[in-house]
């Protein structure tokens, strides 16, 4: 501790007193995660890893297993993945490498402000406007002419993974536009310019020296929206219909981790009470994961960058 | 031959040209859910709304009128008592990280923080409700605090420490060189500085839980009348927003409408002044 200042008393008080308020953030963080894990306990002990295989939810029978909510949130993140990531790589594009100087800011402002929308909101308007959109302008054709494959199988309710899939990708749009954004302006000017004074199109440019440079970072871009979806809760227990089964159909209900947790905590006990912990658990490992590759990755690319390579 | 790569030549401008107009396309998608969500919200809302809604207490379906005032209060009662022990720790423990986050310590922490950002906001509640509402035996304001405070706390850490760093050193060697003690010169220059863009990262922070509801569920519950007591069940606006939108109830999906109008407005009206504050410091 011995600084410049190191004999000054009220100095070192200075300092100790910040580093105790720090700790108590590092404390909230391990506390959580030592909460979680006791609490899970009598569920773990139960059930070890048939937790995650087993596919029935009974509390009447005490018999818990996560699978349709492992699937559930997999496959209605994945589906989002799918919508959100060429969405949010094409704008990018768009904002930083054709749109107008006037055009940048508000089209960057506007995305951000769905950032700030409250995801109860996202779920109220998916009920009364996306779904019923969904179910009879794409949903029912979709069934009536495609209705043999398995993926598109009927009956159609409305909510679905598939309404689940499209209310997250709104959600999620944000946070990977705005990471592919710092991404794309990673690439060195002088190598776009030496594509272009070759006669190279705008489009060529963008195909050979973005596609080279940033598909890591448009990787770990994605990854970091999966790790936003995996954990959202209001707006996917509002539109993917809460039904504890699997189904081969996207038109289907499902269940997600997060959405059994909202639904069914404030009335659980004993046995339910701690698989609905695990599952919560779970859930913040594979966040934690997650979020720590997208992060690897991405600082991988930022200092790649910073070397002008 | 000449034709020939005239050929090639058109059909590159031609590929250039669709390619600017898909990304043109997909930035028009990614704007486009924003301003149907807000056109129905003000639509759906304004028609619903009543200045009632602003002063009355929930009614039962089918009774017309009644409002979400004890929610409104409720939601600045819960924001504030996260705030007021969320701004010192995390504020704090911000400044602790930018001027003497070198050691052991300084990068635990922010390992920390880091973890904690990612950390569904639902997971929150359950934390909140193990340690808050079991052993209290009731759903109460405290545990919505709590739950918030674990949403709170990482972001403030993480925007203090970044706008502190954004001080040049050469202000702290200045502010020491004329002799003034290293606390008093942190907290009287430092973070003087640094406060337009601290204070913009509370506000952010701040018009996010305002929005938050899954933490709230199974911690401060909700409440169909006043409440005067801090120990006790709460409501809060996303919570009624939430009940009266999954309700099968008509003049509940109105009232749904009316007071998502009312939660957009307190969250939007804070991001921008938030906003306009950022602005302004450059």
């Amino acid at each position: 501790m011995a600084r410049k200042t190191g004999g000054n008393i009220k100095d070192l008080l200075f300092e100790r007193t910040t580093g105790a308020f720090a700790l108590v953030v590092l404390f909230l963080a391990v506390l959580l995660f030592a909460v979680l894990l006791r609490e899970s306990i009598p569920a773990l002990r139960k059930f070890g890893a048939g937790f995650l295989v087993t596919g029935t939810w009974d509390p009447v029978l005490e018999r818990f297993g996560a699978l349709p909510f492992l699937y559930g949130t997999v496959v209605s993140s994945f589906l989002a993945l799918m919508i959100a990531v060429p969405l949010s790589v094409g704008a990018a594009i768009f904002i930083n490498e054709f749109a107008p100087p006037w055009l940048k800011t508000p089209v960057s402002m506007l995305a951000e402000l769905l950032a700030a929308i409250p995801s109860v909101i996202y779920g109220l308007w998916g009920i009364f406007v996306l779904v019923p959109i969904l179910r009879d302008g794409f949903m029912k054709p979709l069934t009536k002419y495609l209705g043999w494959i398995p993926l598109f199988k009927g009956p159609v309710y409305g909510p679905s993974m598939l309404a689940a899939g499209v209310l997250l990708s709104i959600m999620i749009i944000p946070f990977i536009l705005s990471v592919s954004r710092e991404v794309l302006a990673t690439v060195p000017q002088r190598q776009k310019e030496a594509v272009l004074s070759l006669g190279g199109t705008r489009w060529e440019m963008i195909r050979i020296v973005i596609g080279q440079h940033c598909l890591p970072g448009i990787f770990g871009a994605t990854i970091l929206g999966l790790g936003r979806a995996l954990g959202e809760t209001m707006a996917v227990t509002m539109v993917i219909g809460n039904r504890p089964e699997i189904f081969a159909s996207l038109f289907q209900q499902g269940y997600s981790m997060a959405a059994v947790i909202a639904n069914e905590f404030a009335e659980a006990g004993g046995l339910q009470l701690s698989s609905l912990i695990l599952i919560g658990l779970l859930l913040m490992l594979v966040t934690f994961v997650v979020n720590f590759a997208a992060k690897g990755i991405l600082s991988k690319m930022v200092a790649r960058a910073s070397r002008g390579i | 031959m000449g034709t020939g790569t005239g050929t090639i030549a058109f059909r590159r401008k031609a590929v250039d040209r669709v390619m600017k107009g898909l990304f043109c396309l997909c930035a028009f998608l990614v704007v486009l859910p924003l301003f149907l969500i807000l056109f129905d919200l003000v639509i759906k809302g304004a028609k619903e709304f009543r200045w009632t809604l602003l002063v009355d207490l929930p009614r039962p379906v089918g009774e017309p009128g009644g409002g979400i005032a004890n929610g409104i209060l409720g939601t600045v009662v819960i924001t504030l008592l996260t705030m007021t022990w969320s701004v010192p720790v995390a504020v704090l423990s911000g400044i602790f990280l930018a001027e003497f986050g070198r050691g052991k310590l300084a990068s635990a922490v922010r390992f920390a923080v880091d973890t904690l950002s990612g950390v569904p906001s639902i997971i929150m509640g359950i934390f909140a409700y193990i340690l808050i509402v079991l052993p209290m035996r009731r759903f109460s304001a405290w545990a919505g605090a709590a739950a918030l405070s674990m949403i709170f706390i990482p972001v403030v850490v993480r925007t203090t420490e970044d706008m502190l760093r954004t001080v040049p050193t050469t202000v702290r060697e200045a502010a020491l060189a004329l002799g003034i003690a290293r606390w008093k010169a942190t907290l009287r220059i430092t973070v003087r500085t640094a406060w337009p863009g601290i204070l913009t990262g509370i506000l952010l922070a701040m018009a996010r839980i305002i929005g938050e509801t899954a933490p709230l569920l199974f911690t401060t519950l909700g409440n169909q009348f006043w409440q005067s007591r801090l120990d006790q069940p709460t409501a809060a606006v996303p919570l009624q927003v939430f009940t009266y939108a999954i309700s099968p109830y008509e003049d509940w999906h109105d009232k749904a409408w009316a007071g998502a109008l009312v939660l957009i407005t307190m969250v939007l009206l804070i991001n921008i002044t938030a906003r306009v504050l950022t602005r302004e410091k450059r």
